[in-house]
C-alpha cells in the first residue's frame, strides 16, 4: 500500500481525467439524448428517421470503432480533434444514443390522458413536450439514466487506448516501470472507480424516490 | 402511450408545417453529407481504385480484414460460450440456500459489474505475467470479456428464474423432486427461454466489446485495419486509410446489426408463443441491460 501512499498525485491526477471526460461527456450525452428522444416522437417525419437511424447506428457500433474514427477518421475531413475533446465527443455521442432509448421509454411510460389533455387545452407539439411529456418523462426515467451514467463512467476506461492518461491507463503505464507493485495499481484503480460509481449509485435511488411520481 | 398521442391529427396549416420541416431536415441532411463528401472529394478519397482495393485479392486487404473478423467472431464466440454457462451457475449460486455459498458468489458478482471491462482486460493482461503466467492477448481478452459478462448474465438469469411463477417449483417439489432436479429441470430452461432477448442483447454487447482487443494488441478486426493502414503507410502514406477504417466499422455495424434483429425477431415470436393470454412483460428490459455495455453495481 506504501505505493499507492507514494504515487498519490499520479492517481490523482488520473482520477480527474476520468471524471472530466465523465461529466462533460454525460452532459453532451444529456443534450443530445433528450433533443434525439424529442426528434424520435416529433410530427416530421425526417427527424423521425434520422434519430432513428443514429440511434441504430451508435448502439450497433463498439464505442472503440467510434473513437478510432473520430481520433484517426475526422483528420480525413480535415478536422483534426485533439485527444481530450476526442473521447469527450466519442463517449458523449455514443451513450447520447442510450440516453435517447431510455428518455423514450419514458414519454412512453407516461399516461396519454396527459399527453391528450395537454393537447385539448391546446398545446402545441413542442408546448405538451417541454410542459408536460418531458418534466415527468425524466421524473421516471432516473433509474435507467442512471444506469447509462454508470454504464458510461466504465466505458471512458477505452480513452486508455486513445492516447488519454486516465484512470485504466495507469495499468498499462506502470507495467514496465513498477512491475511488482501492480495489484497495488490494480485495487488503487479499482477503488477510484468505486469512489464514482458506488455514491453515483447510492444519488440515484436517493433521487429516484425522490422524483418518483405518486400515482 | 404512442407517438401520435402527443399532436393532432395535422390540418392543412399543420400539414404545410410539417411539409416545411420535412423540406428543411432533408436539406439539412443532404447539406451534412454533401460537406462531408465534399470534403472527402476534395481530399482525393472518393477515387474508385482507393476503394477497389478493399475487394482486390492482389492487396491482401479482404484476406486481412477477414482474418481479423474471424479472429473478432473467435474470441466473442468463446467469451460467449464461457459466460453464459459460468453466468447460469452463479446466478443458481445466488439463490442458493446456503450463506457460505451465497455471500461469496455476490461478492463476485457485484465486483465484476462494478469494475470496467478494461480495467479486468488490463488486469488480466499486465498482472498475470508478474505471478509467473504467460497470458496471450488471445487469452487475456476471452478471460476479460468471460469475467465481466458471465456477472452481467447472472444477474440476467437470476432476474428469470426469479420472474418465474411460485407454482412451477412447489408442483415440482410436490412431486418428490429435489431442489437441484428443480432449478435443473424446471426453473432454469423456462428461465433461460424467458430471458432470451435480454441475453442476446448482452451477447451483442459482448462482441462490441471484443473490440477493446484492439487497446492490447490482439489481431482482431479493428487491430488488423489499423496493422494494414501502418504497412500501406509505408508506400503509400495515407492513401487507403480512410477506406479501410470505413470498411472495418461497416463490418462491426453490420454484424451487430443482425444480430440485434435476430435478437427482436426472437423476442417478437417468444412473445407470440408465450402460454400466458397477453404475453406477460420480461421482468428486465433489453433498455435495461443494454447501458450502453455495462450493468451497474446495485445498492
Amino acid at each position: 500500500m506504501d505505493f499507492l501512499v507514494e504515487n498519490i498525485d499520479l492517481f490523482i491526477a488520473a482520477f480527474g481525467q476520468t471524471l472530466l471526460i465523465s461529466v462533460l461527456a454525460g452532459l453532451l450525452a444529456l443534450v443530445v439524448g433528450t433533443i434525439l428522444a424529442a426528434m424520435r416522437v416529433s410530427p416530421v417525419p425526417p427527424l423521425r428517421g434520422l434519430a432513428f437511424f443514429y440511434v441504430e447506428v451508435f448502439r450497433n457500433t463498439p464505442l472503440t470503432v467510434v473513437f478510432f474514427f473520430i481520433i484517426f477518421g475526422l483528420p480525413q475531413i480535415d478536422t483534426v480533434v485533439s485527444p481530450l475533446p476526442g473521447a469527450i465527443l466519442a463517449v458523449g455521442l455514443y451513450t447520447s444514443a442510450f440516453v435517447c432509448e431510455a428518455i423514450r421509454s419514458g414519454i412512453n411510460a407516461i399516461s396519454a390522458g396527459q399527453a391528450e389533455a395537454a393537447r385539448a387545452i391546446g398545446l402545441t407539439f413542442s408546448q405538451s413536450l417541454r410542459e408536460v411529456v418531458l418534466p415527468q418523462a425524466f421524473r421516471t426515467v432516473v433509474p435507467p439514466l442512471g444506469n447509462v451514467w454508470i454504464a458510461m463512467v466504465k466505458n471512458t476506461s477505452i480513452a486508455a487506448g486513445f492516447f488519454i492518461p486516465e484512470l485504466s491507463s495507469l495499468l498499462p503505464r506502470l507495467a514496465n516501470a513498477a512491475a511488482d507493485e501492480l495489484i497495488a495499481t490494480l485495487i488503487g484503480i479499482v477503488i477510484a472507480y468505486l469512489l464514482i460509481t458506488l455514491p453515483s449509485a447510492y444519488g440515484v435511488s436517493r433521487l429516484e424516490k425522490r422524483a418518483a411520481i405518486l400515482r | 402511450m404512442t407517438a401520435p398521442i402527443l399532436y393532432d391529427n395535422p390540418g392543412p396549416k399543420a400539414r404545410r408545417r410539417i411539409l416545411i420541416g420535412t423540406v428543411v431536415g432533408v436539406a439539412l441532411i443532404l447539406g451534412l453529407i454533401a460537406y462531408v463528401l465534399v470534403k472527402l472529394a476534395g481530399n482525393g478519397q472518393l477515387e474508385g481504385q482507393r476503394w477497389a482495393v478493399l475487394f482486390d485479392p492482389r492487396s491482401a486487404v479482404p484476406q486481412f480484414l477477414l482474418d481479423g473478423l474471424v479472429a473478432t467472431l473467435q474470441v466473442a464466440a468463446l467469451g460467449m460460450v464461457l459466460a453464459t454457462a459460468l453466468g447460469a451457475l452463479l446466478a443458481i449460486g445466488r439463490l442458493s440456500d446456503h450463506r457460505w455459498v451465497r455471500i461469496p458468489v455476490t461478492t463476485i458478482i457485484e465486483f465484476f459489474r462494478a469494475v470496467p471491462l478494461l480495467v479486468i482486460i488490463f488486469a488480466v493482461f499486465f498482472v498475470g505475467p508478474s505471478l509467473g503466467l504467460s497470458i496471450s492477448a488471445f487469452a487475456a481478452v476471452v478471460i476479460g470479456l468471460t469475467l465481466y459478462n458471465m456477472a452481467v448474465i447472472a444477474e440476467i438469469v437470476r432476474a428469470g428464474i426469479l420472474s418465474i411463477d411460485k407454482g412451477q417449483s412447489e408442483a415440482a417439489y410436490g412431486i418428490g423432486m429435489r431442489k437441484w432436479q428443480v432449478m435443473v429441470f424446471i426453473l432454469l430452461p423456462q428461465a433461460i427461454r424467458r430471458m432470451l432477448p435480454v441475453l442476446i442483447a448482452q451477447l451483442v454487447v459482448l462482441l462490441k466489446d471484443s473490440s477493446l482487443g484492439f487497446i492490447i494488441g490482439y489481431f482482431e478486426l479493428l487491430r488488423s485495419a489499423r496493422s494494414l493502414v501502418e504497412f500501406f503507410r509505408v508506400d503509400f502514406g495515407d492513401t487507403y486509410s480512410f477506406q479501410i477504417y470505413v470498411a472495418a466499422a461497416l463490418i462491426y455495424i453490420l454484424v451487430n446489426v443482425v444480430l440485434s434483429i435476430f435478437a427482436r425477431w426472437l423476442d417478437k415470436r417468444l412473445a407470440r408463443s408465450r402460454k400466458s393470454p397477453e404475453g406477460e412483460a420480461l421482468p428486465l428490459t433489453v433498455e435495461q441491460f443494454s447501458a450502453g455495455g455495462g450493468a451497474t453495481p446495485t445498492l
